[in-house]
């Protein structure tokens, strides 16, 4: 790898949604038809670059753009680099790639809608933000493009914005992964506290050199994780994932599986050096992962909206990646996170043709639709097989890297993990079995529903073949694919016990749900008056809790606060203020027009200027 | 004319001054006050006469202890500005009557404290 191709490479992956953002956010609605396709095309670029960066990376090193220096400040330097390790090479593959698919599958899904050319705008924003993110070298480039991710989230969550529900689900967004991005905030200002530096590299020099107190290197390994639960909807910040559904569904498919939530994960990977020094901290990663794993999976058996079962299951699944993490394998959460963008990318794709073509979300309205999207079905139920980690699709493999990667040392984790597995087939099972089996529920919508046009197809068709391969892109044989897995260090493979046990809970759970739709046994969530049924049903009433006693809390304290400065600061003031013009009309209607009085205190001044006088001029 | 008899008409003029003041100040009718602010002027007056006395070229200016030749000051200066402060204070007193008498008309009342139509 000469440096002359390294100086320019990171930025050629990172500058085209640049430029496409740049060009829509020009030309605007001018080229309604065309904004499609110009996103579509810069992403491609930015893929074909990437795959160019993964293949120089392959062998382990590390490509290190020339940095654009912004700011100088006496020694202190915030320079704009892009550096392209192994770990970031995956991750811009994964990103571009599932963001041209989706933008592809967007020219077809949003071809109705007046507001297109924003919407990829939008669109290429997000991408540039997330391609950004994974190249930064510096704290303060970092936290921008970090920040960027999450404007435009916010901005794709709420682009159906004459709904109430898209502009309260992107506040929600917004203001719940704003309290993880104060963590990364503290975690740059405590990291330039004790290094004097903004580089990143600088820091990570520092925690392994042991420069820093190990309580420092907790604190800040605990401030990154804060930002990475709240981009990566971990407990207790998942709250805002399943409602940002009310996006129009492609944008589900992106920010969950290459860009919003993939970032907490890879934050958490690339910072993995200050993570490594601490295993308080990595201890507190894999339970936060373990326990969102089983939590979020248990929420998804309930929900009757096709996105909101995927994206409780993309929480749950975020917990594997978090999990794997914590339990010390960058390599198996890498594995994961790529498998997952894929097969769940494919599921939100998929789940986008069935509400295009019934018109709702509802899965209990809907059924029988294996018979009229025969493709959009085939590519579901295999997705759902991948989720599940039936063998021998792409979820199988990295699932079990992340559970063998739990057993040195966490038998508790690997215990909920391995139950995930079962609530996994369970929820997923249902879905499958609601959505594309049996009979149809409501014969108008049935008779409606059509196969999606080729342009939103053939991305399905892109990701259903890498579903189906992923499952090898560990394995050395796959050339440069491989080789760059294994410069992340050596994903654990799991034993056949395991790969058995899961794949026989797998099958059981999906059996279960058949039996359970099916009315053939009696289920146990089947009864919505029951309690159980009515606490998964509200969500453990953790949104309710946030709403009412923080939101109400803070809103106490608000107006506490409002009460505070309305009487006491406000009031001194008003005071202050009121006291002059008081003091004024009285002085005024001293007066009162007698020229008398008037030369009566002028003459009382006149003698008090002269004593001061005098009295200052004594001394002289 | 010595420093000390000086003083006597300071002293004078004073108290003329205060009277004037005090008048002024005090006394409702605007003929009355009109004629305190002729008292005030005349006061200043003869601190003006005096003291012109004393300047440089003055007929007591070699009496001082220390007597000041810097200049050529005229003798009669401050005579000069006396008769100056007269003439202004007749024209004051002019115009003063007439405006009394135009209120006068207009209020039937020559008291001073009822002078407020600009606050009123």
């Amino acid at each position: 790898m000469t440096n002359a191709i390294a100086s320019w490479l990171p930025w050629a992956v990172v500058l085209p949604p640049l430029v496409s953002f740049l060009l829509l956010t020009a030309l605007g609605s001018k080229i309604r038809k065309a904004a499609g396709w110009i996103g579509s095309l810069a992403t491609l670029i930015s893929l074909i670059f990437a795959f160019r960066a993964l293949t120089a990376v392959s062998g382990g090193a590390t490509l290190v753009a020339d940095p654009l220096l912004l700011l100088s400040y006496g020694d202190v330097e915030v320079a704009f680099g892009a550096d392209v390790s192994p770990l970031s090479a995956i991750m811009l593959v994964v990103v571009a790639g599932v963001s041209f698919l989706v933008h592809v599958y967007s020219i077809g899904y949003m071809a109705k809608d007046p507001r297109i050319a924003v919407y990829f705008q939008y669109l290429s924003l997000f991408t540039l933000a997330m391609l950004g993110l994974v190249v930064s070298t510096n704290w303060v480039e970092l936290y921008v493009f970090w920040e960027l991710v999450g404007a435009a989230s916010f901005l794709l969550i709420g682009f159906d914005y004459m709904r109430p529900a898209a502009r309260a689900a992107a506040f929600k967004a917004f203001i719940v992964t704003r309290i993880g991005d104060i963590g990364l905030f503290a975690a740059m200002i405590l990291a330039f506290a004790q290094t004097k530096s903004l580089a990143i590299a600088d820091t990570f020099q520092a925690v392994q050199s042991g420069a820093l107190a190990p309580n420092v290197v907790t604190g800040l390994a605990l401030l990154i994780f804060l930002a990475a639960v709240g981009k990566s909807g971990q407990f207790p910040l998942h709250v805002w994932l399943p409602d940002a559904m009310e996006g129009p569904t492609p944008v589900s498919a992106l920010i969950h599986a290459a860009t919003m939530v993939a970032a907490g994960v890879y934050l958490v990977a690339f910072t993995y050096p200050i993570f490594a020094q601490s295993p308080s901290a990595q201890f507190v990663v894999a339970t936060i992962g373990a326990f969102t794993a089983i939590f979020a999976a248990t929420m998804a058996l309930v929900q009757t909206d096709i996105k909101r079962v995927l994206a409780y299951s993309t929480v749950s699944q975020l917990g594997y990646m978090m999990l794997a993490l914590g339990a010390g394998s960058v390599g198996a959460a890498i594995f994961h996170l790529t498998t997952h963008a894929f097969f769940k990318a494919l599921l939100f794709l998929a789940a986008g043709a069935v509400i295009h073509a019934v018109g709702t979300n509802d899965i209990t309205v809907m059924g029988g639709l294996a018979k009229k999207m025969p493709v959009t079905a085939a590519w579901f139920v295999i997705a759902a097989a991948a989720l599940v980690g039936l063998p021998p699709l792409a979820g199988f493999f990295s699932k079990d890297a992340v559970l063998a990667s739990t057993v040195p040392g966490y038998p508790a984790h690997f215990t909920a993990a391995v139950l995930t597995v079962l609530l996994t087939a369970a929820y997923m099972g249902r879905v499958l079995w609601l959505v594309f089996f049996g009979e149809a529920r409501d014969a108008g919508r049935h008779a409606a529903a059509h196969e999606a046009p080729l342009v939103m197809r053939a991305p399905m068709h892109v990701l259903g073949v890498l579903v189906l391969v992923a499952g090898a892109f560990t394995a050395p044989w796959t050339g440069p694919i491989g080789r760059v897995f294994g410069a992340l260090g050596e994903v654990a493979h799991a034993p056949l016990w395991m790969a058995g046990l899961t794949t026989a809970l797998g099958l059981l759970g999906l059996g279960f749900s058949f039996l359970c739709v099916r009315g053939a046994i009696p289920c146990p969530l089947g009864d919505p008056t029951r309690a159980a049924y009515r606490l998964l049903e509200e969500r453990y009433y953790i949104d309710w809790f946030y709403e009412r006693a923080v939101g109400g809390a803070a809103a106490l304290f608000g107006r506490f606060a409002e009460a505070v400065d309305r009487l006491v600061i406000d009031g001194l003031w008003r005071g202050i203020a009121d006291a002059l013009i008081v003091s004024g009309e009285r002085a005024d209607a001293a007066g009162g027009g007698q020229i008398q009085r008037y030369n009566a205190v002028a003459l009382f001044a006149l003698v008090v200027m002269l004593v001061v006088f005098a009295l200052s001029m004594k001394g002289v | 004319m010595t420093p000390s008899e000086l003083m006597q008409y300071l002293l004078f003029s004073a108290m003329l001054f205060v009277l004037g003041l005090f008048g002024a100040l005090t006394r409702r009718n605007t003929v009355i006050v009109l004629l305190s602010i002729e008292l005030m002027l005349n006061a200043a007056n003869i601190n003006l006469v005096a003291l012109s006395r004393f300047l440089p070229g003055g007929a007591e200016n070699a009496r001082l202890p220390h007597p000041s030749l810097a200049g050529d000051f005229s003798a009669t200066l401050g005579q000069t500005v006396a008769l100056f402060t007269i003439a202004v204070a007749a024209a004051e007193v002019a115009v003063g009557l007439a405006a009394l008498i135009a209120f006068y008309r207009l209020k039937a009342s020559p008291n001073v404290d009822e002078m407020d139509s600009l606050k009123r």
